[in-house]
């Protein structure tokens, strides 16, 4: 089966007071129809600057340097501005962590959906909220008809996040990039909008990057999962392996780091240190000064693999420390 | 021997309605008079030495207990005290705190430490203030309040923006011990933090926890973290208590319906794909509460009694908890006999 | 928790950031921003160069054209470039009263120069007062000053003065007071706007819960966090003033002909706009023009680089 979601050496950058910062760094992954991929790091990591980069979203003084972006095998960093936006909302759609950022506050939902659907489809304004109308439907809102009126204030911060998803769904994109759309909510309707989304992402058939810091939520809701550090890919695989035998020390540290996982009142096992400045990374691995594993080789070689499971580390957690 | 007593809080906030709305109202014969109840009736008591902590979701009302807790805000009714004396007062229009012994730590470290000023004087400034700290001994303090949260004590010289997110919400915990607090009030003190920050952050409240015999109040909607340091849990739902019990307790077996729900749709690492499951329907807004027990819309086992009587909160097998389940039944039964 | 577009936000979550970055680097930082700009850079300098001047004017200027011993009615009228009896040469010509053109608008400008800062100063202090206790205490205190506030921002500041002025009288005490009530108002609704938004802040609630007495809260923490647009508000203020002094000499009831004023200079050269004589009035119009737009160009790149979005 063909990828939908295939970037290749994905490379996006900021030009700061102290010189041009990488971002993103040479990152490569690709999603089936149908699958869900979590992409997973703090703050810093790249993560969210890769979903903007995968739109073609970075302005000035960012620039995205190099890699493809291919979405049903076309790649959309080649496209014109103009196609580029044609390919946007249509085959590939993005929802954000703050609905609002979608939503137009003074527009009921229903015209803006309708005006949504207009922007690619020639139909008439009554199919249109038809379509907005079974796109409601979709992602499990009730009475969807009584919401089209609705305007966004007076829907619930989960209801609008549910609308922003929709809006998203309208022409049957092949990927979506969500980014932290759920973290902003409570458990309870989280619960809800995760259910939603796995059971979409059966259903449709779209492929489905899903942006976030929450290891717990992707173990729950993706089939892959990517681990970044200071802008790079440091591990990936099935969700399964990764969350149960992790072979990157950095992924291993972040799992070790959940509470639920140990007694009460017993000290956690923690990463030393704080995310590096993207400005100044060290040498070799990024990872080495807060990494239990690092001997001499990760201060001078910057780490190079990749397989099906793969870590992005001299002594991946396989295998034992040379001495 | 309690230390913290909360006895009757409920507290209410209404928009204030202006000529304008008033004659607006009148035209439209609308009321927009709103009062929020956002706590209804809170009874708690926190030992010396203990954690409790506070967990709910949004409008569950746990940060505005916080605030009363810490003085912030004054209660409508009932009465907040620590070691018998009120914590708070309220004096025409404005709230007048009374003692330095309860501090909190908020949730932002990035909003809570002032911008322009040096983080040795934003610890200082407080115990200074008030008497506690000499001039002469005030920068061997500062440095060695850094030093137990686990920071150089050179940085006191530094503006907080030179600091990353987790070493701020030490420095917002310096500040709070340097007053000598007998109860600390942490409202999400570590919710905006990255997961490896949050293991330290949290490492080290227990390690102060230890050393100092703190009793705290800790805020939070992370059931994993509360979990993991609180020593009691009072589950809140919608301005009300629906279930007090010790952590070990809770955890082994949630008894109201709103905690066993709320159990079931925490994501969890390891448990595999899409395990759990939701809660269904909308948090009600607190402008406009269901009538009986608040979780009644929600709840899968919502008898006839839960519409129109408000639960109170009882002794269960184990720890408290505010359902009719625990009190002769929701009405259901009799229906269905 | 979310990491933002720019790598800024990466810069805070790193102890990397906690090295050194004093003051020193901080302005090093606000001119790198700031002299993006040349027009700023210029405007600056032009800035520099005219209070120099301006301040220097007794020591640079050839004669002193207040001090009514030092002209010569022989010297009236003469053209820009000519030699007059002081045995120097008139750059910009002479007014009515023999006096040296350039001498007398260096002069004006110092006047200009003091009451822009002075008025500028005074009604900045007291426009903070206001604003910063209608935003800390709220309710009816706050409804009445800021009601005040916008009644005063709905009338011309000039006709304000003018009334002003009118019943306090001439001199330089008295136009700084009326200017001072003419404008604190805008300064009163800058502190209050952004004092409003600060004060929803956690370091407030934190400062307010420990807790520290009223007085320090608003003055060392409300206070320090609502300057940044005070500052761009008081460039754009003393332009205004200084615009407004030399409105009212103009029409007369600024500053009496024989103190220096721009206003009556122009005042008094337009007399003769329909001679051949228009250097009495173009040359001080074109000095004051060219200072009030330079404080404007500054203080609109000052907003540039105080503003948050366009930081890097």
């Amino acid at each position: 089966m063909s990828a939908a979601l295939e970037v290749r050496g994905l490379t996006t950058r900021f030009e700061t007071r102290s010189g041009w910062v990488t971002a993103v760094n040479d990152v490569s992954f690709s999603v089936s129809p149908g699958r869900i991929m979590g992409l997973v790091g703090e703050s810093g990591s790249g993560k969210s600057v890769t979903g903007f980069s995968i739109l073609g979203l970075i302005d000035k003084p960012g620039e995205i340097s190099g890699g493809e972006v291919l979405v049903d095998g076309t790649d959309l960093r080649r496209l014109s501005p103009d196609a580029l936006r044609r390919m946007r909302g249509r085959r590939v759609s993005m929802v954000f962590q703050d609905p609002m950022m979608t939503l137009n506050p003074v527009l009921r939902v229903g015209d803006q959906m309708a005006m949504a659907v207009r922007v690619h489809d020639r139909v008439s304004k009554r199919a249109a909220w038809e379509r907005a109308r079974e796109a409601l439907e979709i992602v499990g809102i009730p009475a969807p008809a009584e919401r089209l009126k609705a305007y966004p204030h007076q829907l619930s911060g989960g209801m609008r996040q549910r609308v922003a998803i929709a809006t998203a769904l309208l022409h049957r994109p092949s990927v979506i990039i969500a980014d932290e759309p759920t973290t902003a909510l409570d458990v309870s309707i989280q619960g809800q909008i995760l259910a939603e989304v796995r059971r979409l992402a059966d259903e449709t058939g779209t492929a489905i990057v899903w942006v976030t810091h929450d290891l717990a939520v992707v173990s729950s809701l993706a089939d892959d999962i990517c681990v970044m550090y200071a802008g790079r890919i440091v591990e990936s695989g099935s969700a399964g392996a990764v969350i149960a035998a992790p072979r990157h020390p950095y992924t291993r540290g972040l799992i070790d780091s959940v509470p639920s996982l140990h007694p009460p009142g017993t000290p956690l096992p923690q990463i030393p240190g704080a995310t590096p400045q993207l400005s100044h990374l060290p040498s070799g691995c990024p990872f080495r000064p807060r990494c239990p594993r690092a001997t001499d080789i990760c201060a001078t070689e910057p780490p190079r693999t990749g397989n099906a499971h793969m870590a992005l580390c001299h002594h991946p957690l396989t295998e034992e420390v040379p001495a | 021997m309690t230390l913290l007593s909360v006895e009757g809080v409920s507290k209410r906030f209404s928009k204030p309605v202006g000529a304008v709305g008033r004659l607006l109202d009148r035209i439209t014969g609308e009321n927009s008079a709103a009062t929020v109840h956002a706590l209804t009736g809170i009874d708690l008591t926190v030992d010396k030495g203990e954690v409790l902590g506070l967990v709910g979701e949004s409008g569950c009302g746990k940060s505005t207990l916080g605030r009363i807790v810490s003085g912030i805000y004054t209660p409508s009714d009932g009465r907040v005290t620590l070691a018998g004396k009120a914590v708070a007062r309220s004096s025409g229009g404005n709230v007048q705190k009374l003692t330095t012994a309860v501090q909190m730590i908020h949730q932002d470290p990035f909003a809570s430490l002032d911008p322009r000023m040096k983080v040795g004087e934003t610890i200082s400034e407080g115990p200074r203030l008030h008497g506690l700290w000499s001039a002469a001994e005030s920068g061997d303090r500062v440095r060695a309040l850094l030093e137990q949260v686990g920071l150089e004590g050179a940085y006191a010289n530094r503006l907080p923006h030179q600091f990353s997110g987790g070493q701020r919400q030490r420095i917002a915990i310096a500040r709070a011990l340097a007053m000598e607090p007998d109860l600390l009030v942490l409202d999400e003190a570590v919710a905006s933090l990255d997961v490896s920050i949050q293991a330290q952050v949290l490492n080290l409240f227990l390690d102060l926890r230890k050393r100092l015999d703190l009793t705290a109040v800790f805020i939070s909607h992370d059931l994993s973290v509360v979990r993991h340091v609180c020593d009691r849990v009072a589950i809140m739902y919608l301005g009300r208590v629906v279930e007090l019990a010790t952590a070990e307790d809770l955890y082994a077996a949630p008894a109201h319906p709103y905690t066993k729900a709320l159990f079931a749709s925490v994501p969890t690492l390891g448990t595999g794909r899409a395990a759990f499951q939701p809660i269904k329907g909308e948090i009600p807004s607190p402008l406009n509460p269901p009538k009986g027990c608040a979780f009644h819309p929600r709840c899968p086992f919502a008898g006839p009694r839960c519409k129109t009587e408000v639960p109170a909160l009882k002794p269960g097998d184990r720890g408290q908890v505010a359902c009719h389940l625990n009190d002769g039944g929701t009405g259901a039964e009799e229906i269905a006999a | 928790m979310s990491d933002t577009l720019s790598p800024e936000g990466a810069t805070l979550a790193t102890p990397a950031a906690a090295k050194a970055d004093s003051r020193a680097t901080r302005l090093k930082n606000f001119w790198a921003d700031f002299s993006r700009s040349p027009v700023a850079v210029i405007s600056l300098v032009v800035i520099v160069l005219l209070a120099a001047l301006s301040f220097g004017a007794p020591w640079v200027t050839p004669q002193n054209p207040y001090d009514m011993a030092s002209l010569d009615w022989m010297d009236a009228f003469l053209h820009p470039g000519t030699e007059g009896s002081g045995g120097y040469v008139h750059l910009l010509g002479t007014d009515n009263a023999g006096r040296d053109m350039l001498s007398a608008i260096l002069y004006g400008l110092r006047t200009s120069f003091v009451i822009g800062l002075s008025a500028g100063a005074l009604a900045l202090m007291v426009g903070i007062c206001v604003g910063l206790t209608a935003a800390y205490f709220g309710g009816r205190i706050e409804s009445l000053l800021m009601r005040i506030v916008d009644l005063q921002l709905s009338m011309p500041a000039i006709l304000l003065a003018l009334v002003l002025v009118a019943m306090l009288g001439q001199g330089v005490a008295q136009i700084v007071l009326a200017l001072v009530v003419a404008q604190y108002a805008y300064f009163a609704r800058t502190t209050h706007g952004a004092a409003t938004v600060e004060r929803g802040k956690d370091y407030i609630e934190a400062a307010r819960s420990t807790p520290l007495p009223t007085r320090r809260v608003l003055f060392r923490h409300l206070l320090p966090n609502v300057l940044p647009p005070l500052i761009v508000v008081a460039t754009v203020q003393v332009a205004s003033a200084i615009a407004l002094e030399a409105t009212l000499s103009f029409l007369g009831v600024g500053l009496p002909l024989t103190e220096p004023s721009l206003g009556s200079l122009i005042s008094n050269g337009f007399k003769y706009i329909h001679t051949d004589r228009t250097w009495l009035s173009i040359y001080p119009g074109l000095f004051l023009m060219v200072t009030v737009v330079a404080i404007n160009l500054v203080g609109d790149q000052v907003r540039h680089v105080l503003d948050p979005r366009n930081q890097r």
